[in-house]
């Protein structure tokens, strides 16, 4: 995985909440067997509406998306995250992420950061006045800062120290491997197999 | 203090806990199908890992698949890709594979549980948001994403951030007509899709110990609209019943030890929930959704809402931009709002109670004119069932088209899809923008409305059909 330790970068002010993963990635996209070549699927259908908020001239290499809240709800597919990042996004900030998708996000270095409604509400206002305005994004600090704005955002250490790495959570897992011998060891013989009787 | 029936069966699973990092689980159970795995096997292959336990593994193809002509190549060449991937893929790595045509094919979160696999007190993980249908069992079951999917492929374990816990009661009778989906529906309009975000919800209470498996799979499986990361509910007599006998269940002596430990699986009486809502049977009636995330909902009986009787103002942005998606306007009384397509079918209501509960509507009567009704059951077992109860029979003497299994038009990934600007009563789960097909328009109901839909041609319930004796039941609009 990529390693996130900050980001300084131009935004796109999306004012939409529910924004689900339909909306970032359609259905008929997930048919690819990559993890990348999704950029052209991002927002599909609302990118079809000329005046969208992304077919903006000046929103072209923003790479910082601040959305409503309950960004990323519905479907399980990582897609929506690959999506984004394909697309050139590096941070996404919302009030409130679909616990799926904000999972998803930090696997593959996205950073997804929460911050409160009015929070939004003023990187929004700011970035809508001023395309140019840039949005900083530091982990190592734990803050978002632009013009007039110092805000402080949660992450608990365990998940900003793989991100700030950009380590590989199976390593990490197999680094357990007593662990999982031991636990397979005194598993019940009542628990389900697959194998065909 | 006592526990929860979440946190009996997280802690059963716990493989290792360290103060500052997520607890490490075991995954008993692990379901795959042909979308969100490629990626997940490339990643095995690229570091040269296998799969750790292919015997809590089973894949199966359902996304992708057609309903028609399943016995001819499939006609989507990327699809096929798709498809043929998952294939090689299997029999590589070692996985048991239900492919089409297979006897035991079918939607993922349909197969698991007839099978038997799914059981109390187990967890079940899948690349798929509604694996918590499973939770149904009193397991603890959720979605994943396509890294997670790669991490329990090659460690049968997952690194798990904590959960808060939620209880949703349902006391009492439901009324008659009024179903697990409708019930469901409700719940998401009352907490919204957000409401649930961090949470396992447990459904309990006397109307939801009244729920059949099918039912209650319906209620979990809809647990993720609400934001949660799963649902369940416990284990009791209707569970045993369904899993004794099953292929996967166990027999004999693994029977008598098994039920033993599903008996313990019960919130104490002294557990804390974090967060409780309570919702009176009595006061529910059928539920369908006017906009473009399930939290719009309503019931049948009323008018699509105003916007500006929203206090939030993002709600209010959201239900403006609902209703013009959705070519609605406020005050429209619901059962006026005519339909194209009914879809029945999916993980949420695509077994064969859902069918013979359509059936039962439309026997002896006719799918509207202009009404195009498909009816897609949710495995090859419940189709064969179905069969053999003469329920396809049913459908299509009353014009319904009669399909092969898969999840189909739930999401529009294989042919079954809604044409721009068309507009369909759907058993199925989400009702987001373009969902069912690019421009289609879903609203979201029970197997019993979508069957009266279909006959009446608008929004309606079984109720309506009485009065009407199959004529529309409202002027047109």
């Amino acid at each position: 995985m990529e390693a996130f330790t900050t980001h300084t970068g131009r935004a796109v002010p999306l004012r939409r909440s529910n924004v689900d993963t339909d909306q970032i990635i359609p259905a008929h996209w997930l048919k690819k067997v990559t993890r990348n070549g999704f950029e052209d699927g991002l927002f599909e259908a609302w990118r079809k509406d000329e005046n969208f908020i992304l077919n903006a001239p000046e929103r072209e290499g923003a790479t910082v998306l601040v959305a409503g809240s309950d960004f990323g709800t519905g479907s399980s597919r990582e897609h929506a995250v690959w999506a984004l990042q394909n697309y050139g996004f590096k941070t996404v900030i919302s009030p409130r992420y679909a616990d799926i998708f904000r999972g998803n996000s930090l696997k593959n270095g996205l950073l997804t950061v929460v911050l409160p409604q009015e929070t939004v509400e003023q990187l929004w206002k700011l970035t809508e006045a001023d395309p140019t305005a840039e949005i900083t994004v530091d982990l190592v600090a734990r803050e978002v800062r632009a013009e007039g704005v110092t805000a402080p955002f949660e992450l608990d250490d365990n998940a900003r120290w793989r991100l700030l790495e950009g380590l590989d959570d199976i390593s990490l897992t197999l680094g357990n491997e007593a662990d999982i011998v031991a636990y397979e060891a005194r598993r019940p013989s009542y628990k389900p197999s697959t194998v065909q009787v | 203090m006592g526990r929860t029936l979440a946190e009996k069966v997280w802690d059963d699973h716990v493989v290792r806990r360290v103060e500052g990092e997520p607890d490490l689980l075991f995954i008993d159970l692990h379901l795959l199908h042909e979308v969100t795995s490629p990626q997940a096997f490339d990643g095995l292959r690229m570091n040269g890992r296998k799969v750790r336990r292919t015997d809590l593994t089973i894949a199966t193809e359902d996304h992708n698949t057609p309903t028609i002509d399943i016995d001819k190549p499939i006609a989507d060449p990327v699809s096929r890709t798709q498809l043929e991937t998952l294939r090689k893929n299997c029999a590589e790595f070692g996985v048991r594979l239900h492919p089409l045509g297979d006897i035991e094919q079918g939607v993922v979160h349909v197969v698991g549980p007839q099978l038997g696999l799914t059981q109390p007190g187990t967890t079940v993980v899948c690349g798929d948001s509604h694996t918590s249908t499973h939770g149904a069992f009193g397991a603890l079951a959720f979605g994943i994403g396509t890294s997670q999917v790669e991490h329990v492929l090659a460690t049968q374990t997952l690194p798990l951030a904590p959960f808060k816990t939620m209880a949703v009661t349902v006391e009492g009778e439901l009324p008659d007509g009024v179903t697990a989906k409708d019930l469901i529906l409700a719940v998401i309009t009352r907490i919204g899709t957000g409401g649930g975000q961090g949470y396992v919800i447990e459904y309990r209470g006397s109307a939801i110990e009244q729920l059949s498996m099918e039912a209650r799979m319906t209620v979990c499986n809809m647990s993720i609209e609400a934001g949660a990361r799963a649902g369940m509910i416990a284990p009791d007599q209707t569970t045993f019943d369904y899993l004794e006998g099953r292929v996967h269940a166990p027999k004999g002596a693994d029977w008598d030890a098994a039920l033993a430990y599903w008996q313990t699986l019960r919130t104490d009486d002294d557990a804390v929930f974090d967060h409780e809502v309570r919702i009176e049977a009595a006061e529910l009636a059928p539920f369908v959704t006017w906009g473009t995330n399930p939290g719009q909902g309503a019931p049948l009986s009323s008018s699509v809402p105003d916007p500006a009787s929203f206090a939030d103002p993002s709600d209010r942005i959201a239900a403006e931009k609902a209703l013009e998606y959705m070519g609605l306007s406020a005050g429209q009384p619901l059962r006026q709002v005519k339909v194209d397509t009914v879809f029945v079918g999916s993980c949420t209501n695509g077994r064969i109670e859902d069918l013979r509960a359509a059936a039962s509507v439309v026997e002896g009567r006719q799918v509207a004119d202009g009404v195009r009704m498909l009816v897609v059951p949710g495995s090859v077992r419940v189709a064969l069932q179905a069969v053999e109860e003469g329920l396809d029979k049913v459908f299509s003497a009353a014009g319904a088209e009669w399909r092969h299994a898969g999840c189909s038009m739930c999401l529009g990934m294989n042919p079954d899809q809604l044409a721009p600007g068309e507009r369909s009563a759907s058993t199925s789960n989400r009702n987001f923008e373009g969902r069912q097909g690019k421009g289609g328009r879903t609203h979201l109901v029970s197997p019993q409305v979508a069957a009266a839909t279909a006959v009446l041609g608008h929004l309606a319930s079984p109720a309506d059909l009485s009065d009407a004796a199959g004529a529309p039941a409202f002027e047109e609009v």
